[in-house]
């Protein structure tokens, strides 16, 4: 088969079972594509790895033992510790770090089956809206390797547009998988806060951070949701004591009827006007579907943006304390006592964005400022998440843009760290409310770059998403296109 | 009124850290022995690697909820975990999980018996707060030359912070509370009590002032390991902060270390090198809640509480509270008792001996009430002949002497076994009292007889007299008589 690389993790999934092709022909395709490590994609590949864990699929599907993701590959964002690979979180103070276990989300897709390729680029520590935060160099967008792939999950992103593998896991905190997923043309969904375990996901913001799947469709994000999701209490205590669910059930349910509310905040000045025609145009894809589109309002949107620029780095500042020097990673090698030991080697290992987070959150955290900073934040992040409650009572689920405009240049904001921020702003209301979220590609805007429509659901909504995504993509082919370099 | 020194008065609070008696780590599923190699029971979790996080020790939240009830403390039913950051080598996450503002154990009160002059009085410490938190692990200055080396098998390990009011007046309160503290610990099994393995360890926080004045500035001296040296460093500290004071320096707010080689604190930080531990709700951990079915489970689960037992003993026993509370020092001194007690049906008797003879002898030989050579049931059938006037007294006390060097055994040391060992010894002794009256009245008719002059000055009125006819008597009987029986025959002839 030589369209090997194209097909999706469904097709491949069936074409394994079926044997046509074997996981180890599977895994050397994608081993090759992955040669030259194209778009800066990759952090760390070991073939030896991958083919030995593809030999085990193959002997599975011999014995009729397999899983339902059997031979199929994935790709892991560098924040999900892997003993088989080297975990950097893209910092360079974790530079060779190797993690004694997997965490738990790697660990129950290799039990669904699926071979792991290698790790992928992020911006570090997942702070970033660009992948140009990444010791390990900016990664480039498939469409136009002059711009950016979105962050921080640019490298899966990426790594998936450019067919380079048929799916990849991503974190989100504020928006690290809805876009790069939009930016890139693909799809990504973030579930419930809790639904996936953290455990093994190197911490950025504690109480904002899920992991989540992110693949060229719907459809084939339902398969890889269904098996990362489910309880982990044994590990990770803010993990839900709720039984896993299989995504792909109501996929094909009809979204007649369906309200869709528009939140008047997202189609307001900030947003770019070729972004704005491309969603328009899908949502009246969505009204030929019969689905019905509603005015909502989330009026604290705009407050999303201080609130979360508190709360994560103020999370971030004491997650990233245990990177000391003392027991693992980067340690200075110069240095006259205990603390300029911390000093340098903290100085030399974490570079300028995360930097600017410790202490951005040691300052919120201060005496003296916690009341006026953080408290606040706590209080208006519940607002946040009552508004939402407030508009489901007169919409099912709420769509809108992703990000205010499509992927931009490398190094156009550069100097200018606001300007990501501010670009969060469709994405951060979502996660600080803890709600499922997710990308789906929606069309073009300009010099042809793709569009992604953000959809949120209510808590647990996560099957309704991925049915309302997965109409919209049965309907358009957005989500089929390539970008030139993936044909081949 | 509380006793001043050279016209101040002392002010001390205390914060305990005791290590909860757990198998595991209070956030991870490593073990907390005591003395393993270095680093061999430190798991991910302990060692704060990437990726992983805290996962609550349910028995360590058991033992804090053990511990409210015991001291009669609110268990509250929502309660938060907070980080404290900051960093040190052997603290790995940059971070120690704690309670802030909001502890799971809230107020209760410790109360104990103290001497004072001739009295015994009742002193009640209230306590503020009880929280869970982790232990850190260890730094190792001896053996790297230049350099130290980090033990984690201490890190996460589970502690309770027991913090009070500052109600104590005088070194002698604070170590009765310490004592109190640590026998309320050990006996609901919440905490081993080593205080040398490091499981109890006391900071104590000391002031003084004119009376009537605000509080004074306080110092902390922490990591008090025995009641020895929280008396000594107490001392130390009140003299100290009385000759600054009255040399004119104010104090400062500082932490001191006390070094029993020299018998004084010094600082170890002042207030200026505080740290801001930027305090906040730890994102990794959901709020404890503790139902009321569960602090309702673990009540009627738990044993019975020293100061319910010494009501107790008080009601059934009608022993004064002195009593109760020193029989109810320990399980163990209690369980003796009530045996002994049952046995014989004479708990004053019991509670005299305990308190007295036995304690005596255990203490001189070291040794606690569970090594004790003279079981329950031996010290039961010697108050019973003590009772019915088998023997005296002082003949017991020598009963006794030789039942201490005798071994027991299984059958001996059943309550028919023991009154047995015990017949046997008086009568191998002749410790048995005359109390055949024909025998003692011809005695004393024999007496009475040979020393007429004696009982001419009794009949004139010198009751002085009668003691020149008791000894001869006594000698008579060779120490047999029961003197109280002596004193009615020798009233009724006489009278």
């Amino acid at each position: 088969m030589s369209d090997l690389h194209t097909l999706s993790v469904k097709a491949l999934a069936e074409s394994l079972r079926s044997k046509q092709v074997s996981a180890v022909e599977v895994a050397m395709r994608f081993l090759a594509r992955t040669g030259g490590n194209p778009h800066n994609a990759f952090l760390d590949i070991d073939s030896e790895v991958t083919l030995a864990q593809a030999r085990a699929c193959d002997a599975k599907l011999a014995a009729g033992t397999a899983g339902p993701l059997e031979g199929v590959p994935v790709a892991h964002k560098d924040v999900f510790v892997t003993r088989d690979f080297a975990t950097t979180a893209g910092s360079k103070i974790l530079q060779g770090y190797r993690s004694p276990f997997d965490a738990t989300v790697v660990q129950r897709l290799a039990q669904a089956g699926m071979v792991t390729l290698g790790k992928l680029n992020c911006d570090e520590f997942a702070m970033g809206s660009a992948n140009e935060n990444s010791a390990y160099g900016a990664v480039t967008n498939p469409w136009d390797t002059a711009r950016v792939p979105g962050g921080s999950s640019g490298g899966s992103a990426a790594a998936v547009a450019a067919r380079l593998t048929p799916a990849a896991t991503g974190t989100d905190t504020g928006g690290s998988i809805r876009q790069p997923a939009s930016f890139c043309g693909i799809t990504g969904i973030k579930p419930t806060y809790g639904r996936a375990s953290r455990y093994g996901m190197i911490a950025f913001a504690s109480s904002l951070d899920q992991a989540g799947p992110m693949a060229r469709s719907a459809e084939d994000c339902a398969l890889l949701l269904s098996a990362m999701c489910g309880p982990d209490l044994d590990r990770d205590s803010t993990s839900l004591d709720m039984p896993g669910e299989d995504f792909s059930a109501g996929l094909n349910n009809s979204i007649e009827g369906l309200r869709i509310g528009l939140p008047k905040e997202f189609f307001g000045e900030g947003l770019h006007a070729d972004v704005r025609t491309a969603l328009d145009a899908a949502l009246r894809e969505y009204e030929k579907l019969g689905a019905k589109l509603v005015p909502i309002s989330l009026p604290r949107t705009e407050l999303s943006i201080p609130v979360y620029y508190i709360i994560a780095p103020a999370e971030a500042s004491s997650n990233l304390s245990r990177f000391d020097g003392v027991k693992f990673g980067h340690r200075a090698k110069d240095y006259v006592d205990l603390v300029d030991m911390y000093k340098k080697t903290r100085a030399e290992g974490f570079g300028n964005e995360v930097k600017r987070r410790i202490m951005t959150g040691a300052y919120v955290l201060s005496h003296g400022y916690y009341d006026a900073y953080y408290l606040q934040a706590q209080k208006i992040r519940r607002m946040i998440a009552d508004d939402f409650q407030n508009a489901f009572k007169a919409c099912d689920v709420i769509a809108g843009p992703v990000a205010p405009s499509v992927a931009w240049k490398l190094g156009e904001n550069a100097g200018d760290p606001v300007a990501d921020y501010l670009a969060d702003i469709f994405t951060l209301p979502a996660s600080l409310a803890g709600l499922p979220g997710m990308s789906l590609p929606a069309g073009f805007g300009a010099h042809h770059m793709p569009v992604g429509m953000q959809l949120i659901g209510n808590y647990f909504k996560e099957a309704q998403l991925l049915n309302v995504a997965h109409s919209l993509q049965q309907a358009t082919d957005f989500h089929l296109q390539k970008p030139a370099g993936a044909q081949a | 009124m509380s006793k001043l020194v050279q016209g101040y008065e002392v002010v001390i609070g205390f914060e305990t850290h005791t290590q909860l008696s757990t198998q595991s780590k209070i956030f991870s599923r490593a073990s907390v022995a005591f003395g393993a190699e270095p680093n061999t029971q430190a798991c991910a979790v302990d060692m704060a690697l990437p990726g992983t996080l805290p996962v609550m020790n349910l028995g360590a939240v058991e033992r804090a909820i053990e511990f409210g009830l015991a001291v009669n403390a609110h268990i509250a039913e929502r309660s938060i975990f907070a980080r404290k950051n900051y960093f040190y080598p052997d603290l790995p996450k940059g971070y120690q999980i704690s309670q802030f503002e909001i502890p799971v154990v809230q107020g209760g009160e410790v109360s104990f018996f103290m001497e004072e002059g001739n009295e015994t009085v009742r002193k009640t410490v209230r306590l503020e707060r009880a929280h869970l938190e982790e232990d850190a692990g260890k730094s190792l200055h001896e053996d790297f030359i230049g350099q130290s080396g980090i033990d984690l098998n201490r890190a996460g390990t589970p502690l309770l912070e027991i913090v009070t009011q500052p109600d104590m007046r005088s070194s002698d309160e604070a170590v009765a509370y310490a004592k109190e503290l640590h026998k309320i610990v050990t006996w609901v099994g919440i905490c081993d009590g080593n205080m040398q393995e490091g499981s109890f360890r006391c900071d104590a926080n000391v002031s003084v002032r004119k009376p009537g004045q605000p509080l004074g500035t306080r110092r902390e001296i922490k990591n008090l390991n025995s009641f020895k040296f929280m008396q000594q460093a107490i001392d130390y500290e009140v003299r100290w902060q009385i000759e600054q004071i009255e040399d004119g320096h104010a104090i400062q707010q500082a932490t001191v270390l006390f070094d029993p080689d020299t018998g004084e604190t010094r600082a170890m930080r002042t207030k200026e090198d505080a740290a801001d531990y930027r305090y906040f709700p730890d994102p990794d951990l959901p709020p404890l809640v503790i139902g009321r079915d569960w602090v309702e489970r673990v009540r009627s689960e738990m044993a019975e509480l020293p100061r319910v037992m010494a009501e107790r003993f008080v009601h059934d026993y009608a022993l004064p509270e002195y009593d109760a509370t020193q029989l109810t020092q320990s399980k163990a001194v209690a369980a003796y008792f009530e045996a002994t007690a049952k046995a014989c049906g004479q708990p004053k008797l019991a509670s005299n001996w305990i308190m007295g003879e036995v304690s005596r002898r255990l203490n001189a030989s070291e040794l606690g009430i569970e090594q004790t050579p003279v079981s329950a049931a031996r010290l039961a059938a010697l108050i019973s002949r003590i009772s019915d006037s088998t023997i005296s007294n002082n003949a017991a006390k020598e009963v006794f002497d030789a039942l201490w060097n005798t071994l027991g055994d299984l059958i001996s040391d059943t309550d028919e076994g023991a009154r047995s060992v015990v017949d046997s010894l008086i009568d191998a002794k002749g410790l048995q009292q005359m109390n055949d009256t024909s025998v003692l009245e011809k005695i004393i008719d024999e007496v009475l007889a040979a020393n007429p002059k004696n009982v001419e000055e009794f009949k004139a009125g010198n009751a002085k007299a009668l003691n020149g006819l008791v000894g001869p008597i006594m000698k008579a009987s060779k120490g047999k008589a029961n003197p109280a029986q002596v004193n009615a025959l020798l009233m009724k002839k006489l009278g």
